[in-house]
């Protein structure tokens, strides 16, 4: 179990599992997302009161979810490299802020364009809303940290500390429907309850969020495989490699 | 080392349990300020301001709206199942409006306890389907807006769900 974790923290090891990882997400990534997009865009049903608006839904939600998911993964990489000193973890956690940054906006600006036709308005200081676009600036604040330091290290605690203190934010993005009156309806997308969409609407959803995920993986491997290439260019076994492909 | 690493293990879990905790209590006093709207049963029991800009939200209440024939003027009741308040608007209505329909309302709470709305959004609720299954719903006597209803008591008018069990 420790070696095993012990080989996870290794760039060297992880360079060779992912490269071998990688076109599979990358396939499951393509081929979910563009079934999930026909069928949700051209094939499932409209909805009743919202008609073809309701089509949005199939970018908002996986969007939103991913907004939130690479934040507390940002957050757990975080930890781990604070208190493990696992230099992998973060790697990783540099390459996921911006990506969770677009997702964060795609869940904003797709909520906005939304908005228009159903509720009457782009924007509303709602609690679902508003902690919704202080995620967005949680994901700067980060990404900023980053580059405001000149020593790496101190970079990346500060980075790490500012992810880890700012998931609190994650549960109050989620039950602020519950807590407050909001604009914003209640979850529509639960891995616990019934779906509340018949499973011609709900299917393509749950394949657009499948798809989304893989594609965060597939991005993130790919992404902390050039981090690691970066960072570790004074090691042997990256000459090596470099050698050998020049 | 491992001392070490429990230690910031610990300090970092404090950190964020304080951080947590500080987020928490603001959040908390704050709790009302939060809320994008008042209710009706809070408008009721005098909590909301009069003449100063307000919001309020819950369900169009079936068979209220009273669209006036010459002009845009429209009166409705917006309910959460306790307690009403009536509410006139001058405008266009969102295309999602209508009776059985959540909606919030901007406007000034009047000293005769209706509401002058300047703008109504329409709020809908986490249950999609297709035309055909509305209408199916309907025609066995079970309306896409009941269904609504309960979405709603289950959701944001949760408190109003147990008054609202007796008259069913």
């Amino acid at each position: 179990m420790w070696a095993f974790i012990h080989k996870l923290g290794s760039p060297k090891w992880f360079y060779a599992i992912s490269e071998r990882l990688l076109p599979w997400f990358w396939v499951a990534a393509a081929a979910l997302i563009l079934v999930g997009s026909v069928w949700g865009l051209a094939f499932a049903p409209a909805d009743y009161q919202q008609g073809n608006s309701f089509r949005i839904i199939y970018v908002h939600v996986p969007a939103a979810f991913l907004a939130q998911s690479i934040f507390v993964t940002m957050a757990v990489a975080g930890f781990i490299f604070m208190v493990w000193k696992i230099k992998l973890a973060d790697m990783a956690a540099t390459v996921m802020a911006p990506l969770g940054a677009a997702m964060t906006f795609v869940a904003l600006f797709s909520g906005a364009v939304w908005g228009v036709p159903t509720w009457g308005t782009w924007w509303m200081w709602d609690a679902r809303l508003t902690s919704m676009l202080i995620l967005l600036f949680l994901y700067f604040g980060v990404i900023a940290l980053r580059g405001a330091f000149s020593s790496r290290d101190s970079a990346s605690r500060a980075a790490s500390l500012l992810a880890m203190v700012g998931v609190i934010n994650i549960p109050i993005i989620k039950y602020s429907v519950d807590w407050w009156y909001t604009l914003h309806q209640p979850a529509t997308f639960s891995m616990t309850s019934r779906p509340a969409m018949p499973m011609e609407m709900w299917a393509p959803l749950l394949i657009m969020v499948l798809g989304f995920y893989c594609f965060f993986i597939a991005v993130t491997l790919m992404r902390t495989r050039s981090e690691i290439l970066r960072r570790e260019s004074s090691k042997r076994w990256v000459r090596e490699l470099t050698m050998e492909v020049s | 080392m491992r001392a070490k690493r429990k230690q910031k293990l610990f300090v970092i879990l404090g950190l964020v349990s304080l951080a947590a905790i500080a987020v928490g209590l603001t959040l908390y006093a704050l709790r009302s300020n939060i809320n994008l709207f008042f209710s009706p049963v809070q408008i009721a029991a005098g909590d909301a301001p009069l003449a100063r800009q307000i919001r309020a939200g819950g369900m169009v209440k079936k068979g209220s709206v009273d669209r006036d024939k010459q002009s845009l003027e429209v009166t409705f009741t917006v309910t959460d199942y306790v307690d009403d308040l009536e509410v006139r608007y001058s405008g266009i209505l969102p295309d999602l409006f209508r009776e059985g329909q959540g909606v919030v309302v901007v406007g000034e709470l009047q000293q005769d306890g209706w509401l002058r709305a300047d703008q109504v959004l329409a709020r809908h609720d986490e249950n999609y389907m297709p035309p055909e299954v509305a209408q199916a719903l309907e025609e066995s006597g079970y309306s896409p807006q009941d269904y609504q209803a309960k979405a709603g008591e289950l959701g944001q008018w949760r408190d109003a769900q147990s008054n609202n069990a007796n008259l069913n």
